[in-house]
């Protein structure tokens, strides 16, 4: 298990390029170096150095921090990314590259997820200048390119909705409205926001309960952020709302599924190990697919879709799966 | 102009699965307008299935059986107009140990606790030891999120790419 991580001070010059003072503060954690300047986030590890475009890093690392790791591997592209071990983390370099992990280049490192998180969340905000906000899609929001100026607290430290039996029943997820700064989004002004007619009797209010789901989502003001909306058990109903590109390939350590609401969204399948192109998924409303346990995926979302995500929140899986005691896909027929 | 695209019995497209390399069965990809255009009333078929958790695509149209769980299920209207009856039965009618929705031998003896009114994205709590009723005056589409149990109705080698 690693150190706990550190910060350094804002950088200045470093062996990695010359750079001015750009007024960034730089990151550790275990043996990850981490340091950005105008447009790109770089990072050392043992043996190797990665380069990433600052917006799609952010991008990446804001659902990284949000989600709490998720399910399985966040890939930020084909060679960095986390892989979640609930309770610790792996921070991996390459362990997910055919090529890398064949030239024994690749390298990994295991933390306490809740220092990782701290961390990732200081960099996040270190590294986020105001008027960008990174799980916003690319037209609503300003540019994250430049030296440090000012920051965005309140985006990046956004909280995943995560209703206990529904969203809003009493004491549950509430409702979006205008009123609470949730408005229409742009993109799905078209969407009714009728609410469903609700005839409780006297003492049943708790248990009679429905919602606008479509409404709900159509007010969310982020993207490719799966929350939770219904449960039963461990069955999670995760819808969110999609547009662009998903900033990570999310590597499955389950069978996940996916109902296509409305709208379109085209899926990149690949192996989970290699990152070897398995299938190309492209999913219109109603449709229903799974997303074995043995591949990544990365969405693409031409227009604001609705996709609700459906999880199985039993912890037990991730050992099954990888144990092959159950089979990476969902059905036999 | 924003043109928000939500499918129906009506209108519906299915998109598709280009396979590199593998096999098409194992992503399990249906429609539920499909689905729900080729089932009977009310027949609970299994559009996804996660170990023990299902989704089942139900075509609303008609009054259906009551039906009661043990645990909570939720119904996500996706097409059509349909409401929900809810009943407090004088008992459980399901046991705590037994998952997934049970068919009733008819409307249970119980309070009235209200009823619903869904329309296209409502989505509603169908809560446990409660039994419900779908009313539909025309088809519609219903996605209820549930455990397997007696009700569920499996056919993934007609509904699914291959």
């Amino acid at each position: 298990m690693s150190a706990p991580t550190t910060v350094r001070e804002p950088m200045t010059k470093t062996a990695l390029r010359a750079a001015t003072d750009l007024g960034y503060k730089s990151f550790t954690a275990g043996k990850f170096t981490f340091e950005r300047d105008e447009y790109f986030a770089h990072i050392t590890f043992p043996g190797g150095r990665h380069i990433m475009a600052v917006d799609a890093f952010l991008r990446a690392l804001m659902r990284d921090v949000a989600w709490g790791f998720f399910y399985g591997t966040v890939n930020f592209d084909n060679v960095f990314g986390t892989g979640n071990h609930y309770g610790t983390v792996e921070r991996v370099a390459g362990l997910f590259n055919k090529a890398y992990k064949d030239a024994n280049r690749h390298y990994v490192e295991k933390f306490q997820s809740k220092d990782l998180k701290a961390t990732f969340e200081a960099m996040l905000d270190d590294w986020t200048n105001e008027g960008f906000d990174p799980f916003a899609a690319p037209e609503e929001t300003g540019r994250p390119f430049g030296p440090k100026k000012g920051n965005n607290t309140a985006a990046v430290q956004r909280q995943r909705v995560v209703a206990q039996r529904m969203v809003g029943i009493k004491g549950d997820t509430p409702h979006r409205s205008d009123a609470a700064g949730f408005p229409v989004n742009r993109q799905f002004v078209d969407v009714p926001q009728d609410e469903p007619e609700i005839h409780a009797e006297p003492g049943f209010e708790g248990e009679v309960h429905a919602f606008n789901l479509y409404g709900y989502l159509s007010r969310s003001d982020v993207t490719w952020n799966p929350s939770v909306c219904a449960g039963v058990k461990d069955s999670l109903m995760c819808p969110t709302t999609e547009e662009y590109i998903l900033p990570i390939i999310h590597g499955n350590d389950r069978v996940e599924w996916f109902i296509q609401a409305s709208d379109e969204i085209i899926w990149d399948i690949d192996d989970k190990n290699t990152g070897a192109p398995v299938a190309k998924v492209t999913m219109k409303a109603g449709d229903v697919a799974a997303m074995p346990a043995n591949i990544r995926h990365r969405g693409y979302s031409p227009k604001r879709s609705m996709l609700l995500v459906w999880e199985n929140n039993d912890g037990r899986l991730p050992s099954m799966y990888a144990k092959q005691e159950l089979k990476p896909y969902p059905v036999e027929f | 102009m924003v043109n928000t695209v939500f499918g129906s019995l009506e209108n519906y497209e299915k998109g598709s699965v280009d396979i590199i390399d593998g096999d098409p069965k194992h992503y399990c990809f249906s429609n539920v307008f499909e689905v729900a255009s080729q089932s009977k009333p009310y027949e609970r078929v299994a559009v996804g299935k996660n170990l023990k958790y299902v989704m089942e695509a139900t075509r609303t149209e008609g009054t259906s059986p009551w039906y009661s769980a043990s645990h909570d299920e939720s119904a996500l209207c996706m097409d059509g107009e349909v409401e929900v009856h809810y009943i407090k039965p004088e008992a459980a009618p399901v046991p705590e140990s037994k998952e997934g929705a049970v068919k009733l031998a008819g409307e249970p003896a119980g309070k009235k606790m209200g009823w619903v009114k869904l329309r296209r994205g409502h989505q509603a709590l169908l809560p446990k030891n409660a039994a419900y009723q779908f009313r539909a005056a025309h088809p519609g589409v219903v996605l209820i999120q549930t455990i397997q149990g007696d009700c569920t109705v499996e056919r993934w080698g007609d509904i699914c790419l291959k």
